[in-house]
């Protein structure tokens, strides 16, 4: 537990937000630590759940030096299990849908997913056709909906500087936004394991 | 090697080197790649079956988001269906605001591409490079569409937005920068060894074989056939505009990447000679809501090859059938056989030589083997079908079939 606490200290300093002296317990230096972390840096996970790839190409388009997200701290990540924010493009069809829960249960909390196009948002041209579920919100949660056929990287930019904007205002808030995803066991689970 | 040595291993639906959901289950012994199964209809959205409760302008934009990267090539081939099914042909000027704006799109997808590749292979500079230069062509698209990836042009009886003369001159402008950058990448791709090493000999297709198998656009050309819609069934004006059919003799991956560059070259050429001989007029004629009874094929030349679009029409406002076969559904037969006998570290580079799109592929086709096969024309069909449900007790004539929900 030496180590784990020394760790945490050290980023709980680099953080800023919190003084460790005042006697917050682990969990709560882990949670902001976590929450700082994905602030500074939110990494991105791209799925297609059924898209005309429009909207890809614009994601993809965004992360290239035109617009570069990554002078943002945003970087795209091959795996779930690495990633903050699920971006997820595409009127949901029947054959992704399982692939999408498991995507969004693989990725470690705090976790937010932005549906990326109009047909993310609500199916858009596609709606009624006999593959296709809906927006993404038909399948799991989406924090934050980006409209627009294709969405022009702007728009993407904007998304997530959004998404970085309320992060923060949760963060100094605190209270019970910041719990707003009650189901935290991953965390708790995290601290079970330096605590053995 | 004994079966045991065998490994199976699936990749995607989600992968790192995959943008779009598909699913390869690769059969490895020891490196070498020994089976591949191609698992796609992961984008398969039903698109074909949606046209049939659209109208004849709804379906232009439906189909239009077949694919964000060709979207233009499907409208374009939807749209000359429909028109030669009603009998009318589109002013010059339109046709040559087609052709520009196709070849816009060539351009756009030609150096996706690039970026692409270069990025399978970790030649992320190239990639950076490549969609840079894209950005260029994408302000253009935006100028003459209004939108960056669905530009909605084509109309049924021409196209919806004209080309001014300013815009011309963007144009042009945007060409010559163009030119010089891909002149650079020309020479990059022939003279840089590191490059041509790691893209040589990989995902072999003789042109046999590509008959064979039944590839399309630069696949086909890159083993030296020189198949291209805009010249053996021309289209639009491509009849009036010189061009050079680009092949290749390599018959690789290295063979497809010259082949894409230098149609690079091809379109800005021929978007030159589009700008300089464009006529004036009208940009669209009048074309009836409802379209004569009939059938029709339709085919163009996408970036990535031979693009079929089949409609039925029976004299309403909407169609009885319309079936899309695109080109990258053509060419998945040939790229398991280039992936036969290969690497494992070099499928990500063959799959993508082919410049896959799976929101293409993903039709449903319905292939009944084995059994005798007859032609039933529609009428028996419906009545087939009514005696069908008679038979197990069912009465069609009394189920009511709900509103489809309409959102336009
Ligand atoms: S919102 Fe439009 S452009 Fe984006 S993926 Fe959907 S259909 Fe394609």
């Amino acid at each position: 537990m030496v180590q784990a606490d020394t760790l945490w200290k050290v980023m709980a300093e680099q953080a800023m937000i919190i003084n460790y002296s005042r006697g917050d317990n682990a969990l709560s230096l882990l949670k902001k630590a976590i929450a700082w972390g994905t602030r500074k840096s939110p990494w991105i996970i791209h799925f297609n759940a059924g898209s005309c790839n429009g909207c890809d190409i614009e994601i993809v388009d965004a992360l290239t030096p035109r617009f570069d997200l990554e002078r943002l701290g945003i970087l795209q990540r091959g795996t779930p299990r690495h990633a903050d924010v699920l971006v997820c493009t595409g009127a949901v069809t029947l054959q992704t849908k399982d692939r999408l829960k498991q995507i969004y249960d693989q990725m470690p909390e705090p976790k937010f997913v932005i549906a990326t196009g109009t047909c993310a948002c609500s199916g858009g041209v596609f709606n009624g056709c006999y593959c296709v579920m809906g927006g993404i919100d038909s399948v799991i949660p989406v924090d934050v909906y980006i409209p627009g056929c294709a969405v022009r990287p702007e728009a993407i930019i904007s998304a997530v500087a959004k998404l970085l904007g309320a992060l923060e205002a949760q963060q100094k808030g605190g209270g019970k936004d910041a719990d707003r995803r009650s189901d935290h066991s991953q965390v708790s689970r995290e601290i079970q394991y330096f605590k053995g | 090697m004994s079966e045991y040595n065998r490994v199976v291993i699936p990749i995607g639906p989600q992968h790192p080197s995959l943008k779009e959901p598909g699913c390869f289950t690769v059969t490895l012994d020891g490196e070498k790649i020994v089976d591949v199964v191609v698992g796609i209809g992961y984008n398969h959205r039903g698109l074909e079956k949606a046209c049939e409760s659209r109208n004849y302008i709804q379906i232009i934009y439906l189909l239009e988001r077949i694919c964000g990267i060709c979207s233009h090539t499907h409208t374009t081939a939807f749209c000359q269906g429909v028109e030669e099914l009603a009998g009318i042909s589109i002013p010059r000027r339109a046709a040559y605001i087609r052709v520009i704006v196709a070849e816009i799109e060539r351009l756009h997808s030609h150096l996706l591409w690039l970026g692409v590749a270069a990025h399978e292979i970790g030649f992320d500079t190239m990639f950076m490079y490549a969609w840079r230069d894209r950005e260029a062509v994408l302000d253009i698209l935006a100028a003459v569409g209004g939108n960056r990836v669905n530009y909605g042009i084509n109309t049924i009886g021409g196209v919806r937005r004209d080309i001014d003369d300013s815009l011309r001159q963007d144009i042009l402008k945007m060409t010559d920068a163009l030119q010089e950058q891909v002149k650079y990448y020309q020479e990059l791709a022939l003279t840089e060894t590191t490059l041509a090493a790691r893209l040589a000999g990989i995902g072999k297709l003789s042109g046999e074989d590509a008959l064979k198998y039944g590839a399309v656009g630069p696949v086909i050309r890159a083993s030296g056939i020189d198949f291209d819609i805009r010249a053996v069934d021309p289209y639009a004006v491509y009849a009036e505009i010189p061009f050079k059919v680009i092949t290749d003799t390599h018959a690789d991956v290295f063979g497809r990447t010259v082949v894409r560059i230098l149609e690079l070259l091809e379109s800005i050429e021929i978007i030159r000679f589009c700008i300089k001989n464009m006529p004036d007029g009208d940009i669209v004629t009048k074309a009836p809501r409802r379209i004569p009874a009939g059938e029709v094929i339709s085919r163009t030349e996408a970036p990535r090859g031979e693009d079929i679009h089949y409609i039925r029409s029976n004299g309403t406002e909407r169609p009885d059938r319309v079936r899309v076969r695109a080109p990258s559904e053509a060419n998945w037969h040939a790229m398991r056989h280039m992936l036969l006998g290969q690497y494992l570290a070099d499928a990500p580079i063959t799959i993508a030589a082919i410049d896959p799109c799976f929101s293409c592929t993903d039709r449903a086709i319905v292939i009944n083997s084995g059994r005798e096969t007859e032609l039933m024309d529609w009428p028996r069909l419906r009545q087939y079908s009514i005696d069908w449900y008679k038979k197990r007790g069912i009465d069609v004539a009394s189920i009511k079939i709900p509103e489809r929900r309409m959102y336009f």
